[in-house]
């Protein structure tokens, strides 16, 4: 479980030899187990007999954990805490004082000291306050790092965003444009197609930012969820009648089989998401005059929403992260097919708050299969609070 | 009507749309492609004068990739990568530049006009169109 060993530096400043070498000596071998991280911490300590030389040494050499007497005789402790020290963060100081005082204490805390030791300590007072530290260095330490990997993902997020809303921006004014020149002479009615592509961008891009809230109010939890007994054949006729005039467009056939009698206690809104999502993406991705088949069924103590198309398949690497945010296939049969690249990665997160899954079996050339289950019918003591609290974070 | 064909790479059907309508302009013949793959199978049998290419198709670096393509085939071949992301991703060309790889003669920033184009083309092939 420790597999990682990892070594901390550790400097100690005071003008006092014994308190130098007592320290190194005690220090120098001990070993700390972090289980919350899992690995091994040791210790490499260095010793210095006076501020500047330590303070002259962080050009080079950075501790992760000071132990600083706050009377030094020239520079002292406390003004290397508030002036070089205060540029560290990363650093954590503990001051050694000659006489535990409230005020010192007050001041070195103020001063962003992360604990004190008064002289004179034992080598058990030593040991307690310097694990305390390391522990402490290494949570904040990974803290750090969680911080740095959620605003690079977040970079990506609004990168990405930042493109798909400016693509159906640059495509209307690349329109206008044409329009503006007469591109195709002075006859109005040879832009209709121009006009229509425009419209149809716009409308995407009202998708894309209604999709994106719904999005983000889920993630963030504030959106507020009213759970009540939804009869899910209901939930899915609404769905495939949403659905009516795009799939007659196409020649598509819905068909739908229902075990009687099955519901599930859950949010309106959200639960016509999944089934909007999912219905719509089958008629969106279908050839014309294919079908779609909607299957409710009981899995044990689960529902399960099973929707089938005759479209063009996608291939295993496209499945893969097909439940991403903004991940969109993209071939020749998919290309002018209007999407946010949010509705899947939607289906995914509902389905998880309700601590329920989301799957998907595809063929290219076939069709594919999208089986999304739900808790079939969760205690009333269960819902709102606490069940669905604990799967949001999870 | 010169005899000018240019690669028109775009996986938006209305960036398409308008290239090929800017470029017919220009006199140019146009052979477009939807996606990186589809632009690589054209290039096995032809020789473009000119490509203009969108950075983010199927990937993110889509355009980088097939910039990379055509100049490993076709080193005289111009290359204008158009992308809607420059500014607001902070996304550094110079950066991307400095490994060696990514060879686009010039990016433009989407919606590209007709003159800019018009005026790159001319400016990379040589001649007046």
């Amino acid at each position: 479980m420790y597999s990682e060993l990892e070594t901390l530096k550790l400097a100690v400043v005071d003008d006092e030899l014994g308190i130098r070498l007592g320290v190194s000596s005690i220090l120098a071998d001990m070993t700390m187990d972090i289980p919350d991280v899992g690995c091994r911490i040791r210790l490499q300590v260095s010793s210095w007999a006076d501020g500047e030389s330590f303070v002259g040494s962080l050009d080079s050499n950075v501790p992760q954990i000071v132990l600083l007497d706050s009377k030094l005789p020239g520079i002292g402790g406390m003004e290397i805490l508030e002036g070089t020290l205060s540029k560290r963060p990363d650093v954590v100081t503990i001051m050694i004082t000659a006489y535990a005082t409230l005020e010192s204490a007050v001041r070195a805390t103020k001063l962003g000291a992360y604990d004190f030791l008064a002289k004179p300590f034992t080598p058990e007072e030593l040991r307690v306050t310097v694990r305390k530290a390391i522990h402490h260095h290494v949570l904040a330490a990974q803290a750090r790092r969680l911080m740095e990997e959620k605003r690079t993902v977040r970079f990506q997020f609004i990168s990405v965003l930042a493109h798909e809303l400016k693509s159906p921006i640059n495509a209307v004014d690349g329109y206008l444009d044409l329009i503006r020149n007469r591109m195709l002479g002075d006859e109005l009615a040879s832009y209709d197609g121009m006009i229509e592509r425009s419209s149809l961008r716009i409308a995407g891009m009202r998708k894309l930012i209604n999709d994106l809230l719904d999005l983000t109010r889920i993630e963030s939890g504030q959106r507020i969820r009213n759970p009540e007994p939804l009869v899910l054949e209901d939930l899915a006729r609404a769905a495939l009648e949403g659905q009516e005039n795009a799939a007659r467009e196409q020649g598509i056939r819905i068909d739908l089989t229902a075990e009687p009698g099955l519901s599930i206690h859950a949010d309106r809104m959200e639960m016509e998401m999944i089934f909007n999502n999912l219905v719509s993406n089958a008629v969106k991705y279908n050839r014309p005059g294919g079908t779609v088949q909607v299957t409710l069924s009981r899995r044990e103590d689960q529902v399960e929403v099973q929707v089938t198309d005759t479209g063009w398949g996608m291939s295993a690497e496209e499945t893969a992260r097909l439940f991403s945010d903004f991940v969109r296939i993209k071939n020749e049969h998919t290309r002018d097919i209007p999407g946010s690249g949010l509705g899947l990665s939607l289906v995914k997160k509902l389905s998880s708050l309700y601590g329920g899954s989301v799957e998907v079996e595809s063929e290219p050339g076939v069709g594919s299969c999208f089986r999304v289950r739900l808790p079939f019918q969760l205690s009333s003591a269960g819902i709102g609070g606490a069940v669905l609290k604990e799967t949001d974070h999870g | 009507m010169s005899d000018t064909t240019v690669l028109l790479v775009d996986d938006d059907t209305d960036f398409l749309v308008q290239g090929r309508l800017q470029l017919e302009q220009l006199g140019c013949r146009v052979i477009q492609a939807g996606s990186r793959r589809e632009a690589v199978a054209i290039l096995e049998t032809t020789r473009p004068d000119a490509a203009v290419i969108d950075l983010m198709m199927e990937d993110p670096d889509a355009g980088f990739t097939l910039a990379y393509q055509i100049k490993s085939r076709y080193p005289e071949v111009p290359v204008i990568m158009t992308t809607a992301v420059t500014q607001a991703t902070g996304l550094s060309f110079e950066k991307v530049h400095g490994q060696e790889w990514i060879r686009a003669d010039v990016i433009l920033s989407k919606p590209v006009r007709a003159a800019q184009l018009k005026a790159e083309l001319e400016r990379l092939l040589g001649h007046v169109l």
